[in-house]
């Protein structure tokens, strides 16, 4: 084969060469760029805690925090904490979306039921589900049922309000399609409004998962005799911050897996939205 | 009252239909029969009140006050100008919305409308030509004596609309159900229908019953003749 050239490419040869603008954009991606931050800061605790400048009571060095995660895992009161916690908060926050979703489907589906629950739950949106905590433990007690129903109150109102939103936001056309295809109310429940409130319902599962751990938090550390928050207050009292640390990381990781076991499930279940991002 | 044979034999019978929107007709006294198996065009300009007809008769005017004698069959199928597809459900599940056990039907409906293969797909991953076809998969699959369209090619581009008309008139001739298609476009109206109605300011001003040969095309003179009575009805002069 012969190559031949178009008499019009020639001219792109004649032209003056072209002057590179200075790029205005932040510039190529560095690799691991994320870990470089968390990695400055470990250095510089380990340096500070190698030369003694940081005191031990202040802050344990990162090699203790290590040894004393191991000691925990060894004697089992690592797991045993944790299993409690998570526990806790998984309780909570299954019993919170059940309530979120329902009530979102009672409000948004019935004239009648948003006049009674809407105003009563942002009334609750706007208090603080942690300034109820004096009046829980005064009606249910200082055990477990007041740490499930706390944990409970901060999950169910982010779940209701943006399911509700995205109930609420389903577009018109296709409430107009479901009468035409003569659906029954449950079918246009199932196939039509939790659908395409699914997306409102995920975004509030995220704040949701978050809210759950903050309420564990605190509640763990009120009279509390297990979990990873009890296991940090005891910690205080005998001023062992090394295992303070190691609960921070726990939380820390914790919430990191939930957050992303979330977003995992919000890629499955909204695939049909992928093929437009992506 | 005197027995009318009309009412007895027609699909869609309406009489002194009136809609108004604040107090403002938007149909102002509608006659109209439609025959079982018979395909209507509607044609009119913007405002004239042709989608306020269709969704009388679609049952979707709730909010609308109005009076007027209206009876339609028990099976109505609506296409609407956009396909109107679930986007979370696959193209099969929204063909056989709301319809139990009829999945083996829902499959050779889209094979009729050429989709064979595409069960599974998103609505998003098809074209809108494609994605109209499946709202008219969905339409038939309920086998309806009536189907009204809403512009349902009014979004798509020029050749898909030429394949479009044909499909739907292959459609139209498997399963007989009368048509009421409201369209602006007058060539479409004449290249489909068996007979086209102009509605102006909420009355019916004029019809045309087309008797050409089967494959019409706008080079025959008989089309044009007919053309320029429907243009004339529109108060467009050419």
């Amino acid at each position: 084969m012969s190559a031949t050239t178009l008499p019009g490419l020639r001219t792109a040869e004649q032209t003056t060469p072209v002057v590179r603008r200075r790029r205005l954009g932040p510039g190529k991606p560095i690799r691991f760029g994320a870990a470089l931050g968390p990695l400055l800061v470990l250095v510089l605790w380990s340096i500070g805690s190698a030369t003694g400048r940081l005191d031990q009571r202040v802050l344990s060095a990162p090699w203790t925090v290590v040894t004393t995660a191991g000691d925990l895992i060894a004697d089992g009161r690592l797991q045993s904490n944790l299993w409690t916690s998570t526990q806790r908060a998984f309780i909570g926050l299954g019993l919170g979306v059940v309530l979120g979703v329902a009530l979102a489907l009672l409000s948004g589906l019935s004239r009648i039921g948003e006049a009674l629950l809407d105003g009563p739950i942002q009334i609750k949106r706007a208090i603080p589900s942690l300034a109820l905590l004096p009046l829980l433990i005064l009606w249910l007690g200082i055990g477990e049922s007041m740490k499930i129903v706390t944990i409970l109150l901060g999950v169910f109102v982010p779940i209701y309000l943006h399911t509700h939103n995205g109930l609420r936001t389903i577009d018109s056309r296709y409430v107009e399609l479901a009468q035409t295809v003569g659906l029954s109310q449950w079918d246009f429940i199932r196939r039509v409004v939790l659908p395409g409130a699914l997306p409102g319902f995920l975004l509030g599962l995220r704040f949701a998962v978050t809210g759950a751990w903050l309420s564990l938090v605190v509640v763990e550390q009120i009279n509390s005799t297990s979990g990873i928050g009890y296991m940090m207050e005891l910690a205080r009292t005998y001023g062992q911050t090394d295992i303070i640390i190691v609960g921070l990381v726990l939380y820390g990781v914790l919430g990191l897996l939930s957050d992303g076991a979330v977003r995992l499930i919000q890629r499955r279940a909204l695939s049909w939205r992928r093929t437009l991002a992506s | 009252m005197a027995p009318d044979a009309g009412l007895l034999t027609a699909a869609v019978q309406v009489r002194g239909l009136v809609r108004r929107y604040d107090e403002r007709a938007v149909l102002d006294g509608v006659d109209l029969a439609i025959a079982p198996g018979e395909f209507v065009a509607l044609l009119g300009k913007s405002g004239s009140g042709k989608s306020t007809l269709l969704r009388a008769l679609a049952g979707l005017d709730s909010d609308v006050t109005g009076t007027g004698e209206l009876v339609v069959p028990a099976q109505v199928s609506v296409v609407f100008q956009d396909s109107r597809l679930l986007p979370w459900a696959k193209v099969l599940d929204n063909v056989v919305l709301g319809l139990n056990g009829a999945r083996e039907r829902g499959r050779q409906s889209l094979e009729e409308v050429g989709l064979a293969g595409r069960e599974n797909a998103w609505p998003n991953e098809l074209s809108g030509g494609e994605q109209q076809r499946v709202a008219l998969a969905r339409s038939l699959v309920r086998e309806p004596e009536l189907l009204l369209a809403d512009e349902p090619f009014g979004a798509l581009d020029a050749l898909t609309r030429l394949k479009m008309h044909a499909l739907l008139r292959k459609l139209c001739a498997a399963h007989q159900p009368a048509v009421l298609l409201v369209t602006h476009d007058v060539d479409e109206a004449i290249v489909l229908a068996d007979r086209v109605i102009v509605l102006d300011q909420g009355r019916l001003v004029a019809q045309e019953q087309i008797e050409l040969a089967a494959p019409r095309s706008p080079a025959d003179p008989g089309f044009a003749a007919v053309r320029a009575r429907l243009l004339d009805a529109l108060g467009v002069s050419l």
